[in-house]
């Protein structure tokens, strides 16, 4: 992720709040332009604090930001080329959606006469036409989650910075939301950063996640390595769920490592690059079979007994417990229509997996 | 059906009859205090403005129905010019007192420094302290600095006790205020007086015509301090109808107090209509 062509780079930033509290932890990353990046994280991560860095509402401890090329610092909020949607939307309730979305042009000296074309156009860009004269307090959540959008992309900044956008609409809409927000930054071509504690979210909608926890960036990935490949067990149980063994390297053969792990003896898995001491084995719930035969070959298996199935309609979770009394989650799917269940609780079954489906972590 | 299956009614319809501790309205001896205190409140106001209308120069016995005391009042010329007088401090009081309140409440409400809760008590001072103290303190301090009792020292003096009133109305509504609308403002490129003028003044309204009719109403009807700071030739109208009883009651009197009376009722009522509207509204 050498220099190609970062809107936006952050470069060793640090944020600290009192003597105490370092909310954000020499944090750098690029955003490339017309890309879309999440920040993901649990709650009290951080990422609201560089949202509010990039804005200009915080200033950086340490470290900097450049906006194209330039840096930010010391430049007023209201002077940056960049444009926030926030949590609760913060709609003017004292004005009516024309004036709102057309205030940045107001307050920018545009003539009257430019504007209304222009509101007009946002408006029409998420679809909100003939809003213009209603009041806020006329509006539902999502419609005034489209007039923050609309008075913020007016005004063309090189990058939107939405603060969890879709956390206060409820579920159906949030699904329809994020579909419709990915569409939108196609269209207008404008750089999205967008901060949510949703995995989902940042899976489905972002080109980009940097997953956050305690101010620090974990990893940076697009969402299906972020998935496959995470670096870390704290990224591999925050994104998805996810099954760890605990292991030890005991040694290497021809490209693959072996290891012992607890509860499923000594197996060889693919990794590149180095692996020694205590590892631990990811593989994710559905790339895990069940089987009541023990398999043959090189699969890694376990034996164990069903102590919990939950029923999601479309699959089910099901849990198992092993004589070692090792825990392993696995998503059966309900791939045929039948109201018989597949598994019961005290089934004693295999669980299978290939090696090249699990994991291997250092961190 | 038996006996005890008819009893069961009876004894709950007798527990109904009986007035519950929490049954004010139920109970002779509360409605005899009721009757008492509008009685006492309020039946002077009444008979005052009855009695306005009286045509009889004696305020003792009805004789008929007249408006010539209200007409008699406004010839009055001492009773208009310090009708005149009161309307220029209560104006300026208002307008001065206003901007102050209104910036002191901004303060009290968003910034927080050093010994913040000494100022809050300090500047809140006027509204817990007697009022013949503050009179006697004021008179003290511009006989002090030697400033010639008039209309500025009633001005100055209004001004002090009734800013902390408007200080007190505002910071209420800024307490509802949502900070990331500024933000949301300064983000779409307003500067920070853009961002004050269109997104926090709008906000804070109703709070400042509340607290501006507020400030009129205490300053029209201030007796005690105006007393204390004013001098020869300064008179307010509150002052003018107190020396007009000490000659004697006179329908004009009534008339005068009856004038007053509605500009306060007025006053406000409206004060309380424009908060009520702005609290619906938010």
């Amino acid at each position: 992720m050498e220099k190609t062509d970062a809107i936006i780079s952050v470069r060793n930033l640090t944020k600290r709040f009192g003597p105490k509290v370092v909310a954000v932890d020499d944090v750098s990353f690029d955003v490339q332009r017309g890309e879309f990046f999440a920040l993901l994280g649990p709650s009290g991560c951080g990422k609201t604090t560089v949202l509010r860095l990039i804005a200009g509402f915080e200033n950086p401890s340490e470290g900097n930001i450049l906006l194209d090329g330039a840096s930010v610092e010391g430049v007023d909020p209201n002077k940056r080329p960049v444009n926030m949607v926030f949590q609760n939307y913060a709609v003017f309730p004292h004005m009516t959606v024309a004036q709102n979305v057309g205030y940045g042009l107001k307050v920018a000296h545009v003539r009257k006469a430019e504007i209304g074309p222009k509101v007009a156009e946002a408006l029409r860009l998420v679809r909100l036409e003939g809003y213009e004269e209603r009041k806020p307090d006329q509006l539902s959540g999502g419609e005034r989650q489209r007039v923050a959008l609309a008075r913020a992309l007016i005004k063309k900044p090189k990058v939107l910075l939405l603060d969890e956008p879709l956390s206060a609409l409820d579920a159906k809409l949030r699904v329809q939301m994020r579909q419709e927000l990915v569409e939108l930054q196609k269209s207008v071509g404008i750089t999205f950063i967008i901060v949510t504690h949703d995995q989902n979210e940042a899976l489905s909608m972002a080109d980009r996640i940097a997953v956050m926890a305690c101010g620090v960036v974990r990893q940076i990935a697009p969402p299906i390595e972020l998935y496959e490949q995470p670096n870390s067990r704290f990224v591999a149980d925050f994104i998805g769920r996810v099954n760890l063994f605990d292991g030890r390297v005991v040694g290497l053969e021809d490209g693959r490592v072996l290891i012992e792990a607890k509860g499923l003896g000594r197996i060889a898995v693919p990794h590149r690059g180095t692996a020694e001491g205590e590892v631990a084995l990811a593989v994710r719930p559905e790339k895990v079979q069940l089987v009541s035969e023990e398999p043959r070959g090189s699969a890694i298996r376990l034996q164990g007994r069903v102590v919990d199935v939950a029923y999601y309609g479309d699959e089910n979770l099901v849990g198992l417990r092993t004589e070692e009394a090792l825990a392993l989650t696995v998503n059966l799917p309900n791939v045929s229509r039948s109201t018989l269940p597949r598994v019961a609780v005290g089934d004693r079954l295999w669980a299978t997996w290939a090696p090249e489906d699990c994991l291997l972590l250092t961190e | 059906m038996t006996d005890a299956a008819l009893s069961v009614p009876r004894a709950r319809r007798r527990r109904r009859d009986r007035a519950t501790p929490l049954e004010y309205s139920r109970k002779g001896w509360m409605k005899l205090v009721m009757l008492m205190s509008f009685i006492f409140l309020y039946f002077p106001i009444v008979s005052l403005v009855a009695f306005s209308f009286n045509d009889s120069r004696r305020n003792i016995v009805w004789q008929g129905f007249t408006f010539k005391y209200y007409l008699k009042a406004y010839e009055n010329a001492h009773l208009h010019e310090a009708f005149i007088n009161s309307m220029i401090v209560s104006g300026t009081s208002t307008l001065v007192s206003t901007v102050l309140g209104t910036m002191l409440g901004i303060v009290l409400a968003r910034y927080r420094f050093p010994l913040k809760g000494v100022y809050e008590g300090w500047v809140h001072l006027p509204i817990v302290i007697p009022e013949i103290c503050m009179g006697v303190s004021l008179l003290a301090f511009f006989h002090l600095v030697d400033i010639p009792l008039g209309l500025f020292t009633i001005t100055v003096s209004h001004i002090a006790f009734s800013a902390p009133f408007v200080a007190l109305i505002v910071r209420a509504r800024m307490a509802g205020f949502d900070r990331s609308l500024e933000e949301a403002s300064r983000d779409l490129g307003a500067s920070q007086w853009q961002t004050f003028f269109y997104v926090t003044l709008p906000y804070l309204v109703p709070g400042i015509v509340a607290g501006a009719l507020l400030a009129f109403t205490l300053s029209l009807d201030d007796f005690v301090i105006t007393f204390f700071t004013s001098g020869p030739g300064s008179t307010t109208f509150p002052i003018k109808i107190y020396s007009m009883v000490r000659f004697s009651v006179t329908p004009e009197v009534n008339a005068a107090s009856t004038v007053l009376i509605v500009m306060t009722l007025t006053l406000t009522a409206t004060a309380m209509i424009l908060q009520a509207r702005s609290r619906k509204r938010s």
